[in-house]
C-alpha cells in the first residue's frame, strides 16, 4: 500500500503539471511555489506537556527525486506569533531565517514593531541548528530550554483534495469511501521549535499564528 | 449542491506548477550560538505568506483577495473580510442555520476570518474532539473532516452526510512520539 501511494506521490507530483491548494499549499498567486510558501502551522502541547510545539511547513508538495536539492531561501524568515491578551496582535515572536545550512532561532521576544514588516531581533537569539541533509537522521538541539529542528519531512496533512476538487467542481456530488489521500507520498520543508509554555508569556488561551516574510 | 460550484475559480485558477530544484546547498557546518552576532541579519523583511488555521485562505477567501489576505494583519481581516467569508459560506452550503457549536453565519464567518490559531496552555490539545475545541493543532488532528462538519453538517452534524468527511482520517506515516514528532521524508 505504502509503495502504490509512493507511485501516485510520484505520479501526482512529478509528472505534469498539478492543481492543488489545500491546507494552506499554494494558496495565493504571489506565494505559490515558491519558498515562502507556508503550507501548514501547527501548535500543541510537546510530549513533555510542560512545552508547547509550533510548526511551520513550507514549500509542499516536494517529490522524493527533488528532495536532495531543496532548500530554505536565506531572504525568507518564518516567524511564529504569539498574542496573549486576546486582541490578534502579536506579544512575541519566534523567528527562524537559515544561513549557510544552519537554521538560527530568535526570541520568544517582542517584535520590533507588530504588523507586516519585521526585522531579525538579533539580540535575543534562542539557537540554531544545522539543517538535515535530505536521508540523514534528524539533527536536533536544545538551547535555552528549546529544541530546535529545521529540514525535510513527510508532509503531515492529509485530505482527499482530488475529491473536494471534483465535488467543487460539481463533477462528484459526495467524498469516496475510502478516500485518497492527495498527500501522500510527498514532502515539506519543516521547521520545528519546541519551548517551555513559561517563556510564552502567559496561560490560558493564545493566539498563534505564522508568517512568512522576505527580505 | 450546485451552488458550491461557485467556488471553482479558486480550484481551477492553479494550472501548472513545476517544481524546480534551486540551489544546491549541502554546507553543513554546525555553528556556534556566538556566531549569531558576526552574521549579517540586516534589513527589513515584509510580509509574504501568513497561516491560522487550515485552508481557511483556499476555502474563504475570493480568488482575487489572496494575496492580500495573507498580507493582512489577524487584527484587520475581521473587519476586511468577514462579510466576504460569509457569502463564501453561503455559496457552499446555501442551507446553512447554524453548526455543531451552535454559531449563526455571522458569528461562524467572524470567528474564521480573523485568522488564528487558538492554543491553551493548560488543556490537552486538539482542533475538536467533541468536548475541546480549539485548543491548538495536534499533527493527527484531523481538521478537514472538523472544518467539513462545520460547514456542512449543520446544527446536528447530520446534513449533507456525504460531505462531511473525506474518508481520509489519517496521515500516510506514523508521527514519532517525540521531538521532531514529524514522520521522516520519503
Amino acid at each position: 500500500m505504502k509503495k502504490s501511494k509512493i507511485l501516485l506521490g510520484l505520479a501526482l507530483t512529478g509528472v505534469l503539471a498539478i492543481t492543488l491548494i489545500a491546507a494552506d499549499h499554494i494558496d495565493a498567486p504571489a506565494v505559490a511555489g515558491g519558498k515562502s510558501d507556508i503550507t501548514d502551522f501547527y501548535a500543541f502541547q510537546g510530549s513533555n506537556t510542560d512545552n508547547m510545539v509550533f510548526v511551520a511547513n513550507v514549500q509542499g508538495l516536494i517529490t522524493p527525486t527533488a528532495s536532495s536539492s531543496a532548500s530554505f531561501d536565506e531572504n525568507v524568515m518564518v516567524e511564529f506569533n504569539i498574542d496573549n491578551n486576546g486582541d490578534n496582535v502579536e506579544d512575541l515572536v519566534i523567528q527562524a531565517i537559515p544561513r549557510n545550512g544552519v537554521m538560527f532561532f530568535f526570541g520568544p521576544v517582542a517584535p520590533g514593531t507588530a504588523g507586516t514588516t519585521s526585522m531579525v531581533k538579533t539580540e535575543k537569539p534562542l539557537g540554531s541548528i544545522s539543517i538535515t541533509p535530505y536521508g540523514s537522521e534528524p539533527i536536533i538541539t536544545t538551547n535555552n530550554g528549546a529544541k530546535m529542528f529545521a529540514g525535510l519531512r513527510d508532509d503531515p496533512f492529509f485530505f482527499d483534495f482530488g475529491q473536494y476538487s471534483a465535488i467543487i467542481a460539481g463533477t462528484a456530488t459526495s467524498f469516496n469511501n475510502p478516500g485518497s489521500d492527495t498527500f501522500a507520498g510527498s514532502n515539506v520543508m519543516s521547521i520545528v521549535v519546541e519551548l517551555p509554555k513559561s517563556l510564552l508569556g502567559g496561560t490560558g488561551t493564545l493566539n498563534t499564528w505564522v508568517e512568512t516574510k522576505k527580505k | 449542491m450546485k451552488t458550491i460550484k461557485n467556488i471553482v475559480a479558486t480550484a481551477s485558477i492553479l494550472t501548472s506548477i513545476l517544481f524546480v530544484g534551486c540551489s544546491d546547498d549541502d554546507s553543513f557546518t554546525s555553528q556556534p550560538i556566538d556566531s549569531q552576532t558576526e552574521i549579517d541579519f540586516s534589513g527589513t523583511y515584509t510580509q509574504q505568506d501568513q497561516m491560522g488555521r487550515p485552508a481557511i485562505n483556499t476555502v474563504f477567501v475570493s480568488s482575487g483577495n489572496k494575496d492580500a489576505f495573507n498580507t493582512t494583519t489577524p487584527s484587520a481581516m475581521g473587519a476586511s473580510f468577514q462579510s466576504a467569508f460569509q457569502t463564501k459560506l453561503l455559496a457552499l452550503n446555501a442551507g446553512y442555520t447554524t453548526n455543531l457549536l451552535g454559531l449563526d453565519a455571522p458569528t461562524f464567518t467572524s470567528v474564521l476570518a480573523t485568522d488564528v490559531l487558538n492554543v491553551s496552555t493548560t488543556a490537552p490539545t486538539t482542533f475538536y474532539d467533541g468536548t475541546n475545541v480549539l485548543t491548538g493543532r495536534a499533527l493527527g488532528d484531523d481538521v478537514i473532516d472538523v472544518e467539513l462538519i462545520l460547514i456542512f453538517g449543520g446544527p446536528m452534524a447530520a446534513d449533507n452526510p456525504g460531505l462531511t468527511s473525506d474518508n481520509v482520517g489519517s496521515n500516510d506515516k506514523a508521527f514519532l512520539t517525540s521531538f521532531p514528532y514529524l514522520a521522516s521524508p520519503w
